[in-house]
């Protein structure tokens, strides 16, 4: 028996550790294009641009691999998939054959449309990592295009090094699209209270000039001049190697509720690059989340380890993002309208937005600064609880801090 | 017996640990893990591994004593 498993990031290396945990006996192939130790992608925007090590970021040593009895393959990006031979082709001319495949190639980040080269960075990678902080000095110009997380990271984070820092962004606040207005909101302000320099609701028309004089065209005719660019407006899944495959491939892999590919029972994906069809809501969702990537390699390690009793994919979705001394964490669905905000008044950097798409069922919560509401709202979303039981539990929480 | 460590310096309070087992793990006011218990039954190995593995900053362990 053998599974083969392709990219070797967080999803794929937990996969392959928990093959092992379910007590799986048979080959482990962990297959991954990039010539380094699997490394993690969270620090990349944060503490590794401060001077964190690569040894801080190394998801999975050779000693370990060798623990596990893992065969580490890397620096060999797989190029296609042979099904009617169970077969995966490697860019080196070689074959791996499986009875079981996971796909983990997860996404790479959205190519600029305003022109590549020198000076005009995307993060989505250690090299971009070690490529964007040798930039990072004081003083250096730097323009952060997007204001999504890693955008509003990247700006936090060079803003601490002593980087002048523009950030332009089509929306209105800064993440506005997952934290709803109010909180997007007090994160603008958090930004521009510590020196960022946010050019908010427009859009970037054209970027000319080069490397220490950029720039920067918006669509209300302003310019903005900067010594780097940083582009961070989303990602895009790596799949273009399983097109000839005949597996369906729509902005991910596809796949049913328990992360089969349609058709494929042996082929499964996890991580950033799966989209599969939510077993609650029915609709196909694809997240781009670092606990989602490890859950996800927990469920389908246990289906490839346990046949009998496959398990589908339910998740809490969940991520978070630190910027400056905030800390941020999302929870469940937050696309409704109007939230309801709860703040701890004696600590009102701590908030919660509650989301309810009906005003009865409890969907997500946007958590600012509060681990114990973080918490409550992990669990109550988890047990599906009702608005008003989470109304009642973080009320209780603030009682009991006051008492 | 199995035993489960936590570096409280490097906890960031992201709470995964919780979410897969919250019999060992909870959370100070300041976003800091308790450990509920140290002392990982053989039966919960499996599980408390996980919830070690779904720690986005690496702050726990299950050693061997
Ligand atoms: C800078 C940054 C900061 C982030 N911060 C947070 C955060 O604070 N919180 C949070 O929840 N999430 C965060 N994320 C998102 C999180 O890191 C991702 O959800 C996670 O990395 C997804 O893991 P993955 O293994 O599915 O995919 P990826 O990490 O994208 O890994 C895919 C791997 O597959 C390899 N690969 C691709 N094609 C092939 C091929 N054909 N053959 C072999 N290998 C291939 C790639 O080289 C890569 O190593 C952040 C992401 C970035 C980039
Ligand atoms: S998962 Fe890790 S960072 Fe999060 S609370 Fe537990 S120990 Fe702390």
């Amino acid at each position: 028996m053998t599974t083969a498993i392709v990219g070797a990031s967080i999803a794929g290396v937990r996969a392959a550790q928990a093959l092992r945990a379910e007590g799986y006996r048979g080959d482990v192939v962990l297959i991954g294009s990039e010539p380094v130790l699997p490394y993690d992608k969270p620090p990349l925007s944060k503490g590794y641009l401060v001077g964190a090590g690569a040894a801080e970021v190394t998801l999975l040593t050779a000693a370990e691999a060798l623990e596990l009895n893992i065969d580490l393959r890397l620096g060999v990006p797989a190029v296609g998939l042979d099904r009617a031979l169970s077969e995966l082709r490697l860019a080196n001319g070689r074959r791996v054959g499986f009875d079981d495949l996971v796909v983990a190639t997860g996404v790479r980040a959205r190519p600029s449309p305003w022109g590549e080269g020198e000076g005009i960075h995307v993060l989505r990678t250690l090299d971009d990592a070690d490529r964007l902080r040798a930039e990072l000095v004081p003083d250096r110009r730097i323009i952060v295009i997007g204001a999504g997380f890693i955008g509003a990271e990247v700006a936090a984070t060079a803003l601490g090094l002593g980087v002048d820092v523009t950030l332009v962004s089509a929306t209105r606040d800064l993440m506005s699209r997952r934290l709803g207005d109010e909180i997007g909101a007090l994160f603008s302000q958090k930004h521009s209270r510590h020196g960022v320099h946010a050019v908010l609701g427009r859009t970037v028309a054209q970027i000319d000039g080069a490397k220490g004089d950029f720039r920067v065209l918006l669509d209300d005719g302003s310019e903005l001049h900067g010594d780097v660019v940083v582009i961070g407006i989303g990602a895009v899944p790596n799949v273009e190697w399983l097109e000839d495959s005949g597996l369906e491939i729509d902005d991910g892999l596809v796949c049913d509720e328990f992360l089969t590919a349609l058709g494929a029972p042996e082929i499964h994906a996890i991580g950033d690059v799966a989209r599969w069809r939510h077993p609650v809501r029915g609709d196909l969702t694809r997240l781009e989340h670092w606990t989602n990537a490890v859950d996800q390699a927990r469920c389908v390690a246990h289906n490839i380890a346990h046949p009998d009793d496959r398990r589908s994919y339910l998740p809490v979705e969940y991520v978070w993002s630190d910027q400056f001394n905030w800390k941020l964490h999302i929870v469940g669905r937050t696309t409704a309208v109007n939230p309801e905000m709860v703040t701890d008044p004696r600590t009102p950097d701590r908030i919660a937005s509650l989301y309810s798409q009906n005003g009865l069922s409890f969907d997500g919560a946007v958590v600012l600064n509060w681990p114990r509401a973080l918490v409550e709202v992990r669990r109550s979303i988890a047990a599906g609880s009702s608005l008003s039981d989470v109304r009642v539990r973080l009320g209780r929480l603030l009682e009991s801090a006051s008492g | 017996m199995p035993v489960v460590k936590a570096d409280l310096g490097l906890c960031q309070g992201y709470a995964n640990c919780i979410m897969a087992a919250g019999d060992y793990f909870d959370l100070d006011d300041d976003g800091v893990v308790i450990l509920l218990r140290t002392e990982v039954d053989e039966a919960d190995r499996k599980r408390v591994t996980e919830a070690a593995n779904s720690c986005p900053v690496s702050a726990l362990r299950v050693e061997d004593e």
